[in-house]
């Protein structure tokens, strides 16, 4: 696979807000931000989706892509599968039967939660954690930390479970499901509502395959506010609605899937749930040096609090935790024979199709891809550091002296950035020029 | 390129920092990444062993292109029966130590597994010097 169709980024840069400020270029965990001529910019190949230069922008100049809306209306069946945070995402006085009609107002045919997929893995007797060849196994739920291991910790992947998310679980069953009842498979649309960057990213990566499970995503902000509007309009003759659709099935505890904690209760023996992504690095850290102790299983998420921290997700993270765990009550903590009974009759299919594809190696760290040339870059890089100040101001435009030496190594930057060293030793540049010539190079 | 770091006798709490430091530098060189995984482990158990058991000593790291080898050298007590100190679950770690979640006797077996040469230079009341050698895997 080339890095190009790699991975699809959701994340984007306003020219016209960004002013070049430099906290989107701090806090990015992998220092994948450089500000160039005064606006930021996101490398590619070393982003990983995870929201956290969006949520610190001062002057929301960072935006997540979005698809329109009335995609879905291409499609004569329009399937919702949404995540149970959505329901989280509204105040106790909208209902859940509200919520979820007002979605079939909007135009949905059917909805389904994205969560029930746990339900058919537990129908089916699969244990979630059996598609990985190393232990511990890492859930392969949140893709920012799939993106991280691949981009940093690629000695990990063999340890990403394989097994499709419930969400995709969900598509393949209502695929199926529908086609039994003679729609055409072209016929069908399948909507996944994302309530982060990564999400967002994921499915256009699917979608930019053939075949692909998922038809396209619709953002959790924008969605919440139409069905704000549909909700509010809709409950005042709510007696004159002509047909009432039910809450879509799913059980209480995978309602709570997607919570902390949520996936790593299926999974026996030792299991450890791990949020927001500098744990998550920390961790992985350990893992890669096999000082882990013995975890059989390893929920790893990229936002704090779980996906109620996705930065798609407008309500406060807390509230949005609790209203989840409270609707869960709710729900039934069995699945009904007859419903056990259908899922079992598409077990063939579902089966063969349960394993997602293999996650390839993306490293982005080294310096050069030959270790020869690396080496001598990396003995400029720490030469090169010595010269720099070291305080990590930023007003070269890299997020550090170091990133800003391991740039000028690779000749993609020149010394001359570094602000400090211009106004303390001005007249010291030609000198450097000399030693660094061959590196030196005008932005 | 030569890296040179010391490791300070009973600093249970840094325990780890040299091996995540070289560890980073494995990474930009885009060294495979099994290579990188076994040289850690035993940098790792080698690391661990000053602290635990030494006065105190000192990691060298020379690197080149398809080769890494690490010298850890310390200030003694040094290994007595070393024959036994190889044996996978020996272990002569204070109660201390095995109360800080160290000291398992696996540590020497560890580094051997993990090494393509490993040369011990150690005797009682004497300084141990270990010296490994990793070849790497061509075209990372």
């Amino acid at each position: 696979m080339d890095s190009r169709s790699f991975f699809h980024h959701a994340l984007t840069v306003d020219r016209e807000k960004c002013r070049g400020c430099t906290h989107c270029m701090k806090k990015c965990p992998t220092q994948a931000i450089r500000i160039i001529n005064g606006k930021a910019h996101v490398d590619p190949k070393r982003c990983i989706d995870c929201g956290v230069c969006m949520d610190v922008c001062p002057h929301k100049a960072i935006g997540i892509e979005q698809e329109r809306f009335n995609q879905i209306f291409t499609y004569p069946r329009r399937v919702a599968i949404i995540p149970s945070l959505l329901i989280g995402q509204f105040e106790e006085e909208y209902s859940e039967e509200q919520i979820i009609n007002a979605l079939y107002d909007l135009g949905f045919t059917d909805v389904y939660y994205g969560e029930f997929g746990a339900d058919i893995l537990r129908v089916l007797g699969k244990s979630t954690s059996g598609y990985a060849d190393e232990t511990p196994v890492i859930s392969s739920y949140c893709p920012a930390v799939i993106r991280l291991i691949q981009l940093s910790y690629p000695s990990l992947l063999p340890n990403v479970n394989l097994l499709r998310t419930p969400a995709q679980i969900t598509a393949l069953y209502v695929r199926e499901k529908l086609e039994r009842e003679g729609v055409d498979s072209e016929d069908i649309g399948i909507f996944y509502v994302s309530g982060c960057a990564a999400k967002v990213g994921q499915i256009l990566t699917w979608k930019s395959k053939k075949n692909s499970l998922i038809q396209g995503g619709l953002n959790l902000d924008t969605l919440c506010n139409i069905l704000l509007e549909s909700v509010k309009k809709h409950s005042v003759n709510d007696k004159e609605r002509r047909t009432y659709h039910p809450v879509p099935f799913i059980t209480e505890q995978s309602f709570l899937w997607s919570l902390v904690g949520g996936e790593s209760r299926e999974m026996s023996h030792r299991t450890l749930a791990i949020d927001e992504i500098h744990n998550v690095t920390e961790f992985l850290e350990l893992v890669e040096d096999d000082r882990h102790e013995e975890i059989d299983f390893l929920e790893l998420r990229s936002c704090d609090t779980g996906c109620t921290g996705g930065i798609l997700a407008p309500r406060n993270r807390f509230l949005a935790t609790q209203r989840i765990r409270y609707q869960a009550t709710k729900h039934p903590s069995s699945i009904p024979r007859e419903l056990s009974d259908e899922i079992l009759s598409f077990k063939d299919t579902l089966i063969r199709e349960i394993k997602g594809e293999r996650f390839p190696q993306h490293h982005a760290l080294q310096l050069d891809t030959d270790p020869q040339r690396a080496l001598v870059k990396l003995e400029k890089v720490n030469e090169i550091e010595k010269i720099l100040p070291g305080i990590d101001c930023g007003l070269c435009g890299y997020p550090s002296c170091r990133t800003l030496s391991e740039e000028i190594a690779q000749g993609n930057a020149s010394i001359r950035s570094c602000c400090v060293l211009k106004m303390k030793h001005p007249k010291q540049f030609s000198r450097l020029e000399k030693i660094w010539g061959d590196v030196i190079q005008k932005r | 390129m030569h890296l040179n770091y010391s490791v300070k006798a009973r600093d249970f709490t840094s325990a780890g920092s040299v091996s995540s430091a070289i560890k980073k530098v494995l990474k930009q060189l885009n060294i495979p990444p099994a290579d990188i995984k076994r040289i850690i482990v035993a940098l790792y158990e080698a690391e661990v062993n000053i602290v635990a058991h030494s006065y105190g000593g000192t990691i060298e790291c020379e690197l080149s292109h398809d080769r890494i080898e690490l010298t850890i050298s310390d200030e003694g007590p040094g290994i007595s029966d070393l024959t036994m100190a190889m044996t996978e679950g020996y272990s002569t770690a204070t109660e201390e130590v095995r109360e800080m979640g160290f000291g398992a006797g696996m540590g020497l077996s560890n580094i051997k597994k993990n090494s393509d040469v490993l040369a011990i230079d150690t005797a009682a009341d004497s300084p141990t010097i270990i010296h490994m050698t990793f070849n790497l895997k061509q075209g990372g």
